[in-house]
């Protein structure tokens, strides 16, 4: 009996999506695993194709995760890559600001990211949840849970000009836009950083055949192998690790506080069209 | 050594930030490290620990604190890496994988092979000349608008002329010369740096040539001369080969050897100081181009003496595809004697005409020398001459 492909879901947040698991498909194929994948526009029809059984494993942001788990209670994370743990975000403001402390940003306007990314919106806001701010946020890629980088890039650019007091941001994309001149380099000061958090996992809610098969070919992906290396560092990774889950504490934290899903999973941010 | 337990070491980056190049100070302090060996990074920077495990995380270290924890992404990223050759040294082959590496370089697996260099074979283009020939040619670059003394002359009409369609043929000759080898520098593979760079001097050296022929023939203010169709297809047969020793002998060993005499008659006889001074600067570079040919065709022909018959085989086959074309065309012949008559009286023109029948002569000898040189026997080289394009390109 053929058995029939897994089939993977990924979102198209950026055109070299394709050039990934296209790679990767061929990767997989070449080592007897059936194997195909769809692309979705935005992270919340893939977790309901998830659910529904349309697709067997999804490449899940980390607030895809926390809905696809409020969905299913018995989804499972199965791989991840090396990169998406133990992440932190910062709230930033201009190094000759007066505020010290994230208290003083009472009153005070904080530039995001896009209303559904975890590390530019929801988990630095959170540190933020007892503060009185004026939220501004710069919505780009609204439905890609803040994988397009624009929304935290225009905050830091806002905090630059002086139209915000602190931006919220991921910690690489602080030394990225510091690198970059989006901030002047020394030119900020962090004022709050959260805890570590876990980014991307692939999520599976019911079995197939091929699903050891599956993350056991991606666990062996070798950083040393030229055939490989190209695609992992189009995905930003140098292994993939198995799934966990305790990093997720703080963004189903956040989700509740905000709103952002309801606890059975259903779409409940107040203005969020993806 | 410096008092760290074995595997672990410490850097202080003083008051720079990751953001201003102090991941140099990391990468090279973690670099001598075994994997798993720990690095405490110290530091005044206000975003230190915040920027460490951005950039750590990234590059597949760990963090502890302001501690890394080395990985092994780095090496891996090496693991299967070759060097391109040696510098000093020229491979028998250059590997498609090398890539557009410099010679000697270490190479990263995984990028796609070099496309469309498949003149690979150091037997096929390389020759000892080239490194040598190739700093003649950069230092012997010459810029047309101070190397001649572009002053108008004053000739007769007709032997202006006759000037005039010189410059006309000599224009569609060199930019024949100019497409032949451009199209088979990226068809070498880059291992064999001198022979690309050789042959880039040579466009533009024939570059150079288009822009000075085509000067001198509109100094005067006149109109330019005909292209004739038999040497339009003439040069269309050298456009067409696709070999490349081939297109290289018939080209260069032939052709542009032919040229050498063609150029140093109007240099000898031309009747003003603008066109022998241009006819003597494209000598000069015209020498090179046919050095080159010889000494790579030679080195090839030692290596593979059946190529002989295959050069052979190429003239003949050019001879037949131009029976039916006129060759040179009788306005360039025609010019050429007034040129080196220098006015249209019957015993100027009767001299020009025994110089241009001499050219013929010393152009066929010149040929036969280089095909002796070649390794081809007398009577073979005698014959092939004769067979060679009347067009002399
Ligand atoms: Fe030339
Ligand atoms: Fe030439």
């Amino acid at each position: 009996m053929v058995t029939r492909p897994l089939v993977l879901g990924a979102v198209a947040y950026d055109a070299k999506v394709v050039t990934i698991w296209e790679g990767f498909r061929r990767y997989f194929l070449a080592r007897d695993l059936p194997f195909d994948f769809v692309l979705y526009s935005h992270y919340e029809r893939q977790v309901e194709a998830l659910v529904g059984g349309q697709i067997d494993v999804a490449w899940n942001s980390p607030l895809a995760w926390v809905r696809t788990r409020r969905l299913a209670p018995l989804a499972r994370a199965v791989a991840m890559r090396d990169t998406d743990r133990d992440l932190t975000s910062v709230v930033v403001v201009r190094a000759d600001s007066p505020v010290r402390t994230p208290a003083e940003l009472a009153g005070r306007a904080v530039g995001t990211g896009a209303v559904d990314s975890p590390q530019g919106t929801l988990l630095p806001l959170a540190l933020l949840a007892d503060t009185p701010v004026e939220v501004r946020r710069f919505e780009v890629g609204v439905g890609l849970h803040g994988d397009h980088v624009g929304g935290e890039r225009d905050a830091a650019r806002a905090l630059a000009a002086g139209a915000v007091e602190a931006a919220c941001m991921l910690d690489a994309n602080h030394l990225l836009f510091s690198k970059e001149g989006t901030l002047p380099p020394g030119g900020t000061r962090v004022v709050a950083v959260t805890p570590h958090f876990d980014h991307c996992n692939f999520s599976v809610v019911a079995d197939h055949d091929a699903l050891d098969r599956f993350v056991t070919l991606l666990l062996a992906m070798d950083y040393a192998d030229p055939a490989t290396r190209p695609l992992m560092d189009l995905e930003g990774l140098t292994a993939w690790l198995p799934g966990r889950t305790d990093g997720y504490d703080q963004l189903e934290a956040a989700v509740d506080r905000f709103g952002f899903y309801g606890p059975a999973g259903e779409v409940a941010a107040a203005g969020y069209r993806p | 050594m410096d008092g760290h337990p074995p595997g672990t070491a410490e850097v202080d980056l003083g008051p720079l930030g990751l953001d201003g190049g102090g991941h140099l100070l990391v990468a090279r302090a973690l670099a001598p490290l075994p994997p798993g060996g720990r690095l405490r990074v110290t530091g005044s920077d206000g975003h230190l620990g915040v920027h460490l495990q951005a950039w750590a995380r990234r590059r597949g270290h760990g963090v502890e604190g302001t501690t890394v924890v080395r990985g092994a992404a780095d090496r891996q990223r090496l693991a299967g890496a070759v060097r391109a050759g040696e510098p000093g040294a020229v491979a028998g082959r250059a590997d498609a994988t090398w890539g557009l590496a410099a010679r000697g370089a270490l190479v990263e697996a995984g990028a796609p092979p070099l496309a469309g260099a498949d003149l690979d074979e150091r037997a096929v283009v390389w020759t000892e000349l080239a490194p040598k020939l190739y700093a003649q040619a950069a230092a012997g670059q010459w810029d047309p608008a101070t190397a001649i003394d572009w002053d108008p002359p004053a000739l007769p009409g007709e032997v202006e002329a006759a000037v005039v369609q010189v410059m006309t043929y000599l224009v569609e000759n060199e930019q024949a010369a100019l497409a032949v080898p451009a199209r088979f520098l990226g068809r070498i593979h880059p291992h064999f740096r001198e022979v690309v760079q050789f042959l880039a001097t040579q466009v533009a050296d024939e570059a150079r040539h288009v822009e000075v022929f085509t000067r001198r023939a509109l100094l005067c203010g006149g109109e330019l001369g005909i292209s004739g169709a038999g040497g339009r297809a003439s040069l269309q047969t050298l456009l067409d080969e696709p070999d490349w020793p081939t297109a290289s002998f018939l080209l260069s060993a032939l052709g542009e050897g032919t040229f050498l005499s063609l150029l140093s008659f109007l240099e000898r006889r031309a009747p003003d100081p603008v066109t022998a001074r241009i006819a003597r600067l494209a000598l000069q570079d015209e020498a090179r181009h046919v050095a080159f040919a010889m000494g790579h065709l030679g080195e090839h022909l030692r290596a593979a003496p059946g190529l002989r018959s295959r050069l052979r085989a190429a003239v003949l086959r050019r001879h037949d595809a131009l029976a039916s074309t006129a060759g040179l065309a009788d306005s360039v012949d025609d010019a050429l004697v007034v040129l080196a008559a220098g006015a249209f009286t019957p015993a100027a023109i009767g001299a020009g005409w025994r110089r241009v029948r001499q050219l013929e002569v010393e152009m066929d000898e010149a040929r036969r020398r280089r095909l002796v040189r070649l390794g081809f026997a007398d009577a073979e080289a005698t014959e092939l001459s004769a067979l060679h394009t009347r067009n002399f390109m």
